[in-house]
């Protein structure tokens, strides 16, 4: 048994939805005209700081990141690839500790009833008791299994269902008030090793992050995440900078992924710089009482940021005034001068309306 | 005295004097000059005759060759046992937390190294980790681990330091994992290969 | 943002146990499953008795992975303020009601080499639905089991013939009890303690195994404490622009509830936390009656629980 993609490019499959792109070697990422639209613009003012934020996460705005609660867009097929090459060079990327395995078939289960609800066009789910049909059109995949029997799939339930999911997926088992990062499916994080963060309790996994501790944000977010309920997920952002599509810039490969750092020209900079948006969710797991987080990726050039005028001025004004260690912290502090030099040609000072939508 | 360790951020562990609790046994685990904080300990309570006769003591000379094994013999606890290393001193750690029942305490003391081992085999049974103590004595350095290769390197002394698995020059970081019990150490010249700083002797 | 999601049920079953304690039992009305839910989860039943709306937790005792229904167990209090008489006197089956979402403040510890149970009485009930999941799942466990007397210990048949070797129950009229130093000095590192029962049953047990030199993280309890009764008290709702008066089988949350004002909860059994409030004046004394504050805080006066908590005296305002 294993996990085959056998996706379809061919002309005309899925409408030509699904892109073939790469997020690797020749970066051949971008997105539609269609999809810059779409994108999850972080900031709702001129300036940024850190905050909980956190808002009930509900269906939203159609035609927007946020209409289902599990977004499926155009880079979906090639993400999936990439993930299976991330994993098969390094499969410490995907682990989940013997005690997660009840809350990985949660979060199977709360998947594939989203995907299959929301996107019936690509995939469906038929139960018969706990013998369960699943069919992935986009992947090319079809499998029965036994529910809560993991001898029935190739993958345990959560390697096998986040294998099929866009997003960075962690799992926090909740015990002595607090709550421990005890799974995790990560092969797009902003720079953390899940081999060497998971078992870590919330404090110590977030512990790395500047200025937020002494401001209570963490003290705050903890709070708050041991009363989530079932029933009543909650989403907020973040957000950092990439140079080139990369979803895998994880500490492993640091070293191979950090030089490009120094790759940016001005002439280059709009192509290869790109703002990375994490639309983070979570959710209460009804059997195993954990905690899943999503953590979904979001990826856009400065160009196609620049193609609305809202957001190129915007941008140009977070980037500029945002405190050194944050930008330290983010990564980006060699590039922010010449990031903020690009962007200031788009930036005519015109006043911005509150908000993030492209338009409003 | 405890060695004094500057709590930078949240994964960097703490610690504190250790505490006579009541138990059916008390297991004592501790390396270098961890010895003195369980004599310190035993000097806490009243009438020690109890609780010696309720101790197991496990002890290992220090990194630096500190072995205080002939003053923990003469405290006249129940069980007294010697290993060369720490990784001979475990499988033995390990039997006894098979055998052990609850209401047992868990005092471990001495360098980061001893208590990180000795704390993730007991937190392998189940048992809360906030209930284990730990006091730090004697040496700082550390086990740090290799983000890149997954080697950890022992007895970490300077910052920067050449990773001793797959050669990366590695910065030491504060955070710390219990499950590997180990620091983070990440590629210094990733950005500017070749670009390292002079090493810096940071832990003794 | 009150209790959160909600589950729209109708009665499907009641079921007399015992002279004390009658089951029911809910299904959707729509017919689709219930969520599944994790043993020691509770849920929140919301009453209308005669134009008093009241909102009681209750432990799910059904099989978690039965998604067919819930079930709970109500022990009638004669003396209480009226919410498990109303269960017993009005609930027939047939009748619409709603449930919160199941809440789980009593979890189990997934990586507990071994759960210990001690029970007593209605205390129960959580316990026959982590068993279950044990028993779905895998785990060891040991109950220990006490009650009044064979009548009135509900489900001991049940327990003792599907789990003979782990479940022991004693009869306090058959002069029977828990051997409680012998149980606790037999249990291998990495057990984890569970006691949920009177209140006097929980300090006992929580009392003893610290003695015995048992962590604190390795000892878990519920309590519902009910809302309780007391003279009656004006508050200023700072937030809401309203004064209300709490009557006295009302809580203060109630009271707020009755007013059109969306306080936060999740236990209303003094325990989680969720509709912690800020004191703004206080001119009296507040009387604390929860398990969530710290001592320092009940001192210093500028926390309430009003879900359990009352006030005496002349002003108290608080930031609602």
């Amino acid at each position: 048994m294993s996990l085959d993609f056998k996706p379809d490019f061919s002309p005309g499959a899925f409408n030509d939805f699904f892109r073939d792109e790469t997020f690797r070697n020749d970066f051949t990422y971008r997105n539609s005209p269609q999809n810059i639209r779409r994108f999850p613009f972080p900031f709702d003012r001129d300036d940024y700081m850190y905050s909980v934020n956190m808002e009930p996460h509900v269906p939203g705005r159609k035609g927007t990141a946020f209409e289902h609660i599990l977004d499926v867009d155009e880079h979906y097929v090639a993400e999936m690839l990439d993930r299976a090459k991330v994993l098969d060079d390094d499969p410490l990327r995907c682990q989940s500790l013997p005690h997660m395995t009840l809350a990985g078939w949660d979060l199977l289960e709360l998947i594939m009833e989203a995907k299959a609800r929301d996107y019936p066009h690509w995939f469906s789910l038929t139960k018969n008791g706990n013998r369960w049909h699943w069919v992935n059109r986009p992947l090319g995949i079809e499998q029965t299994f036994t529910f809560l029997d993991e001898s029935t799939l190739p993958y345990g339930p959560f390697e096998y269902i986040t294998r099929q999911t866009q997003g960075d997926f962690s799992l926090q088992d909740e015990r002595d008030n607090d709550l421990w990062m005890d799974a995790g499916m990560i092969t797009s994080q902003a720079d953390w090793s899940l081999d060497f963060d998971i078992g870590m309790s919330f404090m110590e996994w977030h512990a790395p992050v500047p200025l937020a501790h002494e401001k209570g944000v963490f003290d705050r977010a903890l709070k708050f995440l041991l009363k989530l309920q079932h029933g009543a997920p909650v989403r907020r952002f973040n957000w950092t900078m990439t140079v080139n599509p990369l979803l895998d810039t994880a500490p492993e490969t640091y070293p191979v992924w950090g030089p490009t750092k120094a790759s940016l020209t001005p002439e280059n900079l709009g192509r290869k710089q790109h703002l990375r948006v994490e639309l983070q969710s979570l959710y209460r797991l009804p059997r195993s009482n954990a905690i899943a987080f999503d953590i979904r990726c979001y990826l856009a050039s400065f160009d196609e940021i620049a193609t609305v005028p809202k957001w190129a001025r915007r941008l140009h004004r977070v980037v500029r005034d945002l405190p050194e260690e944050l930008a330290t912290y983010k990564g980006f502090i060699r590039n922010r001068p010449a990031m903020v030099e690009w962007l200031s040609k788009h930036d005519d000072g015109a006043p911005t309306l509150p908000g993030w939508w492209p338009d409003d | 005295m405890l060695t004094p360790v500057t709590p930078t951020i949240r994964s960097r562990p703490v610690y504190a004097p250790l505490e006579p609790k009541p138990g059916r046994l008390h297991l004592m685990v501790a390396d270098g000059e961890g010895a003195d904080a369980l004599i310190d300990l035993l000097g806490k309570v009243n009438d020690r005759s109890q609780m010696l006769a309720l101790a197991h003591v496990m002890y290992t000379p220090g990194p630096n060759g500190t072995d205080r094994s002939d003053a923990l013999k003469a405290l006249g606890v129940a069980q007294f046992f010697r290993a060369p290393t720490i990784p001979a001193l475990l499988p033995r750690l390990i039997k006894v937390l098979a055998d052990a029942y609850m209401g047992t305490q868990f005092y471990l003391a001495g360098t980061e190294g001893l208590i990180g081992q000795t704390e993730r085999e007991i937190m392998a049974t189940g048992f809360p980790v906030g209930a284990i103590q730990k006091e730090h004595r004697g040496s700082t350095v550390r086990r740090v681990q290799c983000v890149h290769c997954k080697g950890i390197t022992e007895s970490v002394a300077t910052d920067p330091f050449k990773c001793s698995h797959c050669g990366l020059n590695l910065f030491v970081r504060d955070h710390y994992s219990r499950r590997i019990a180990a620091f983070q150490g990440v590629n210094i010249d990733a950005e500017d290969p070749g670009l390292v700083p002079e090493p810096v002797v940071k832990f003794t | 943002m009150s209790g959160g999601a909600k589950l729209q049920v109708v009665v499907d079953q009641v079921v007399p146990v015992n002279d004390l304690i009658t089951r029911f039992r809910f299904v959707s009305r729509d017919g689709s499953p219930l969520p599944a839910f994790s043993g020691g989860a509770h849920t929140v039943v919301e009453m209308d008795d005669h134009g008093v709306r009241r909102l009681n937790p209750y432990s799910l005792m059904s099989d978690p992975e039965d998604r067919s229904g819930y079930e709970i167990s109500v022990r009638r209090d004669d003396q209480g303020r009226g919410g498990s008489l109303f269960m017993h006197r009005h609930v027939k089956p047939g009748m619409e009601m709603t449930l919160s979402y199941p809440v789980n403040l009593f979890p189990l510890d997934s990586r507990a080499k071994k759960h210990l149970m001690i029970s007593g009485g209605i205390g129960i009930t959580p316990f026959l639905a982590q068993i279950a999941q044990l028993t779905h799942f895998g785990g060891r466990f040991e109950l220990h089991y006490a009650a009044r007397n064979r009548a009135l210990g509900a489900y001991m048949d049940r327990l003792t013939s599907a789990h003979p070797d782990r479940v022991h129950c004693y009869f306090d009229e058959e002069k029977q009890a828990i051997d409680l130093n012998r149980i606790l000095s037999n249990q291998p590192i990495g057990t984890h303690l569970y006691v949920c029962g009177p209140k006097g049953m929980i300090n006992w047990v929580l009392a003893t195994a610290e003695a015995m030199g048992w962590p604190r993280l390795a000892l878990h309890h519920e309590e519902f404490l009910a809302p309780g009764t007391g003279l009656p008290f004006a508050v200023h709702l700072a937030a809401s622009g309203k004064t209300i008066t709490v009557g006295t089988t009302q809580s203060l949350l109630e009271a707020m509830e009755a007013a059109g004002v969306d306080a936060p909860y999740l236990c209303r059994g003094g325990a989680c936390g969720q509709c912690e409030t800020n004191v703004q004046k206080c001119d009296g004394t507040i009387l604390h009656r929860d398990h969530w504050l710290s001592p320092e805080e009940h001192a210093e006066g500028r926390k309430i629980m009003p879900c359990v908590s009352r006030f005496e005296g002349k002003t108290l305002v608080i930031d609602r």
